[in-house]
């Protein structure tokens, strides 16, 4: 549409260059208003965030916050951090929230024309692996943790997680984003394999809520999406039907 | 594929060359104890809301250059296509020429596709060429239009992220503004409370910021009609100087008459002069 192919992220080796360059000590950045400019003049737009994804007998169920900021300020309280990618694949976004929409959109470019390539519903574990060149090929230009979920007829429901740096590995739970960190204990000791669909969903927001009550980059409502045989269903929990845990 | 566009891009992205040579004449200059030259912002409030009947787009009319008002009666609301406009905050130079470039590549794709264009491809291009870019395109955008699939309201950041949303604001206006939003915005309201909904944030951006300031522009856009309102509301009328006060006129002329101030003492020294060199120029009457 502008001469580009939406399926390339156009990123120059040579940005590596500017990176590792080192600028004289007292130079001043060129965009230097401080206090009469609010902070998304100087700070990239960041999904902070609480992403987690479960994988059940039959699909997965992946639930993730709400909120974009900006330093101090949300940009956007209400954001749909999980993307779908092709009809039965959804993906979490965490990080720079420039970065991971850039990501999703190529990918979902390269998918949907593998798909048709194929004449076939393409797998979780291709869409896992088309984000997981992306993002380790550009590692150092990059921001973005990435949880990818999805059902296909082969594997059923799978869970593949794409941290920083372009890892991937399939897991039965994950959880990503700065939130992430508040909610390992209560994700390991609640998660026992062959749980409901029903059972998931709960599993899911409960731990969402916990992580957005302590992680200020996280909060607003919760969006949860079951994907299975039959489709993807999506929720909203909004800010005051989230479950309580303590009255303190 | 065929692709159509104004400005060529296919050559890898940003080259960063100038940056380190940036960097370096700015640490010379600041040796010297000067400071480089402050690219032109538009600090700025703008904001756009989605209404029953199409898209409300609002903005400021302030230019700043430093702590100077370098344009008091700019135009922020940029033409994108006949039923999509945006708004633009940052860097003045960055917001008009990305505008004027991803009209013109709309334009090219409307004739080529033999359709009216949609907002959410002024929206895919936009983003598309500020994270090319990097974040160095200072160039924050409310986009808004009415299409085939009814009004969107998009906001663009610098660094190509963007967020689909019922009302936007942006700039260093923007917390004032959303404040208002925030408080007032409804679904589905009519055009006149959605146009005075617009021109009271853009007011409280302009009366509690100081990047943004004047008066307040509008665009109204629906299915078929676009209603450019330069201005809207002229918040910021200069004041006239008075004619007269207290019945003494007040013209600022400063021709006194004699006698005005008084004579105490009048002393004349001559001063004793030789010429030392004489020499005449005759001017050339011909």
């Amino acid at each position: 549409m502008c001469g580009l192919l939406p399926g390339v992220l156009h990123l120059r080796s040579s940005f590596k260059m500017a990176t590792a360059l080192q600028f004289p000590a007292n130079v001043s950045t060129l965009n230097n208003y401080n206090e009469l400019y609010p902070d998304w003049t100087q700070r990239e737009v960041s999904t902070g965030t609480t992403i987690m994804a479960v994988e059940f007998d039959g699909g997965v169920v992946m639930g993730a916050d709400s909120r974009t900021t900006t330093g101090a300020y949300i940009a956007n309280r209400v954001t749909d951090k999980l993307t779908p990618i092709h009809e039965r694949i959804l993906c979490c976004r965490s990080g720079s929230a420039a970065d991971t929409q850039a990501i999703a959109d190529a990918v979902t470019y390269q998918l949907g024309f593998h798909s048709i390539e194929l004449d076939e519903a393409p797998l979780v574990q291709t869409a896992a692996s088309l984000f997981r060149d992306m993002c380790y090929r550009y590692r150092e230009e990059l921001m973005a943790g990435i949880i990818v979920g999805g059902w296909d007829p082969r594997r059923g429901g799978q869970v593949y997680t794409v941290p920083v740096g372009g890892m991937m590995t399939r897991q039965p739970v994950s959880v990503g984003g700065s939130g992430s960190s508040y909610i390992y204990g209560y994700v390991d000791s609640n998660y026992r394999p062959g749980m409901s669909k029903e059972e998931c969903l709960k599993f899911t927001a409960g731990a969402l809520s916990l992580a957005m009550e302590r992680d200020g980059s996280s909060g607003g409502v919760v969006r949860l999406a079951v994907i299975s045989e039959q489709g993807v269903e999506r929720q909203v929990i909004l800010g005051n039907q989230l479950p309580k845990f303590s009255t303190v | 594929m065929a692709t159509v566009s104004v400005c060529q891009y296919h050559r890898g992205g940003f080259s960063f060359e100038n940056c380190k040579r940036n960097a370096l004449l700015e640490a010379d200059i600041n040796k010297l104890g000067l400071s480089s030259p402050a690219a032109r912002k538009t600090g700025t409030t703008i904001c756009g809301l989605v209404y029953k009947d199409g898209v409300v787009l609002g903005a400021d009319t302030r230019a700043t250059e430093g702590m100077v008002v370098a344009d008091k009666n700019c135009s922020k609301i940029h033409y994108i296509s006949p039923n999509v406009y945006c708004c633009g905050a940052g860097t003045a130079a960055d917001t008009e020429m990305t505008t004027q470039i991803i009209s013109s590549n709309l334009e090219l794709h409307s004739l080529s596709t033999g359709r009216p264009p949609r907002v959410a491809t002024a929206n895919r291009m936009l983003k598309q060429m500020l994270f090319r870019y990097q974040g160095y395109i200072g160039a924050a955008l409310v986009l808004g239009g009415v299409d085939c699939n009814g009004p969107h309201l998009y906001s663009i950041y610098p660094h190509g992220s963007t967020d689909k949303l019922p009302y936007v604001t942006m700039g260093s206006g923007s917390l004032a503004a959303m404040a208002v939003f925030e408080d007032r915005y409804r679904p589905n309201m009519e055009e006149e409370e959605a146009k005075r909904l617009v021109r009271d944030a853009i007011a409280a951006g302009i009366f509690n910021d100081l990047g943004s300031g004047s008066n307040i522009d509008l665009c109204v856009i629906t299915k078929g009609k676009v209603d450019y309102l330069r201005p809207h509301d002229m918040a910021n009328k200069k004041g006239v100087r008075e004619e007269k006060i207290y019945g003494h006129p007040v013209t600022g002329n400063y021709r006194y008459k004699h006698g005005t101030t008084g004579v105490l003492t009048k002393t004349v020294t001559p001063l004793n002069l030789e010429v030392v060199e004489e020499s005449v120029q005759t001017m050339d009457t011909s």
